[in-house]
């Protein structure tokens, strides 16, 4: 028997609207754990280590050409219009406020992200977080917190270098390929950038760390089914991730730009 | 008659339409060691967590040294866990943390012992299930099954608790091996002074730890005594199931092929 359209819409939306309570209530549950000792410093050190230092060479690569190929198609758009000074500015400002922080996050919610799920989710089925609780030791401060407090704070230092590898990779492009001359390049690049540019990516990066490794601990912490499970809490983990990203990247960008 | 170190009064416990529990009455005594027998899929291991706090039962009393524990708060419940060890079907030993600090994970991150007191406390742990410091060394990916129970069952003691769980302690070892962990169960209860509760389908491991035994059936505690009188129970279930027969009162769910 077929299931009505509204019958199906109606599910749907009910299983989301849980999904989404069950998210906050972890959030919540989270949060509260995090304000309250023992705070866990060598797991905190561990998490800040795989989240910032290991995520450093993707991140570099990804901010390094996109700096490039922003210098280059606006060089080739902005020619037309004999704006080719432009291209600095460009550069500087796309990759501070929007590419540096949305891209440098989308990698790290794919290798970070999964990572976390993967191991919470393995150790979930395989009752090591049911021995942490026997061992009095509460999982969501041993595992969740310092994850979440690790990707808070490392997130917009990774994006901070991104944004430095990124305009170094459009003064490479611009200097090298394009014929700037370099002093004009700096000058120009520093004359048109703003601290908020900087500070609302740094924001951004802070709030996309929270929420990737919310994805990864949430989905990680309530995996069930042996393998499969797991590996649909890798997937859901890196999904889930990459939309909360691109969705809190448009309400926080209209926060700080909207006129 | 001692008061009950643990005791239970009428704990159901349902998922969805699936009734797992339904209302165990169960005390143990202090230095008693109880054995719960039961078919796969009878409730044994929701049982157990419910006692030990990782489930949360629908309906019923847990008490423990006549503390009620069910929805107990974060601080009381970390003050009855202090009193738990337990042993995991699978060890559930921490993959990223080598054999000593599995060991000293308790001691360390619980009780704040210093590490290099907690590590001499490891070795000393490993000692007592027949490991040497070099097995310390180790991750527990590179042990074999039955080292990782006995470490596991090092881990357990390391906190030196009041109350132990044992949850299919000999599931997927040799016979041999199966006894040899027997063996250290009872050792290590009988030094530590522990009350244990353990769960098994294996006959020959229940009529070695336990002291009693309580068969469960369908969420119910069909049968309970002395280990010495289970051949003699008059129960049709109980026979059927240390027997180990296909034919009986206990139907299996099997499709026909």
């Amino acid at each position: 028997m077929s299931v009505p359209l509204i019958t199906l819409l109606g599910r749907m939306t009910l299983v989301f609207l849980e999904a989404i309570g069950a998210v906050t209530a972890f959030a919540i549950q989270a949060i509260r754990c995090g304000l309250q000792p023992p705070w866990y410093r060598k797991q905190i050190v561990h998490q800040m280590m795989e989240i910032g230092y290991y995520s450093l060479p993707v991140v570099g690569l990804t901010a390094i050409f996109t700096g490039m190929v922003l210098a280059l198609q606006g060089y080739t758009g902005f020619a037309r219009f004999s704006a080719e000074s432009a291209i600095p500015n460009i550069v500087v400002v796309s990759l501070t406020r929007e590419l540096g922080p949305v891209l440098a996050a989308l990698m790290v919610a794919g290798r970070v992200g999964a990572a976390m799920a993967a191991e919470i989710g393995t150790m979930r089925v395989t009752e090591q977080i049911d021995a942490l609780t026997t061992l009095s030791t509460n999982p969501y401060k041993y595992l969740v917190v310092p994850r979440l407090i690790a990707a808070v704070v490392t997130l917009p230092i990774l994006v901070l270098l991104a944004d430095i590898i990124g305009v170094l990779g459009g003064f490479l492009v611009g200097v090298y390929k394009l014929d700037f001359n370099d002093a004009a390049y700096l000058r120009n690049t520093l004359d048109f950038l703003q601290f908020q540019d900087v500070f609302s990516g740094l924001v951004k990066a802070a709030v996309f760390g929270f929420l990737i490794a919310l994805m990864g601990c949430y989905h990680g912490y309530t995996s069930k089914g042996g393998a499969q499970g797991v590996g649909m809490a890798t997937t859901s983990a890196v999904v889930s991730a990459s939309m909360l990203i691109l969705t809190f990247n448009y309400f926080i960008t209209e926060a700080f730009f909207a006129l | 008659m001692a008061p009950s170190k643990i005791s239970l009064r009428g704990v159901t416990k349902s998922f969805g339409p699936k009734k797992v529990l339904r209302g165990i009455d169960l005390d143990v005594t202090p230095g008693e060691s109880m054995v719960v027998i039961g078919g796969s899929g009878t409730g044994k291991s929701v049982l157990l967590k419910c006692i030990l706090g990782l489930m949360q039962p629908d309906d019923g009393s847990i008490k423990v040294d006549g503390v009620e524990t069910v929805d107990l708060g974060d601080h009381g419940r970390s003050q009855v866990m202090r009193k738990f060890g337990m042993l995991f079907q699978g060890g559930a030993l921490f993959d990223s943390l080598r054999v000593w600090e599995n060991v000293a994970f308790g001691p360390i991150q619980s009780d704040g012992m210093p590490t290099e007191q907690a590590r001499e406390v490891a070795i000393a742990k490993l000692s007592n299930v027949g490991l040497g410091p070099e097995i310390g060394e180790l991750f527990p990916a590179e042990l074999s099954g039955g080292m990782q129970k006995r470490v596991a069952l090092a881990r357990a003691i390391a906190r030196e608790p009041e109350i132990m769980f044992f949850d299919e302690p000999t599931t997927g070892l040799d016979p041999i091996m199966a006894d040899v962990i027997n063996d250290l169960i009872v050792k290590c209860v009988s030094d530590l002074g522990a009350t244990a509760v353990s769960i098994t389908h294996d006959m020959a491991s229940a009529r070695k730890i336990g002291h009693r035994i309580g068969m469960l059936h369908e969420g119910r505690l069909i049968w309970q005594g002395p280990v010495a009188e289970i051949d003699r129970s008059g129960d049709a279930h109980v026979d059927q199931f240390i027997h180990g027969r296909a034919e009986g009162p206990i139907q299996m769910q099997v499709r026909k092929l």
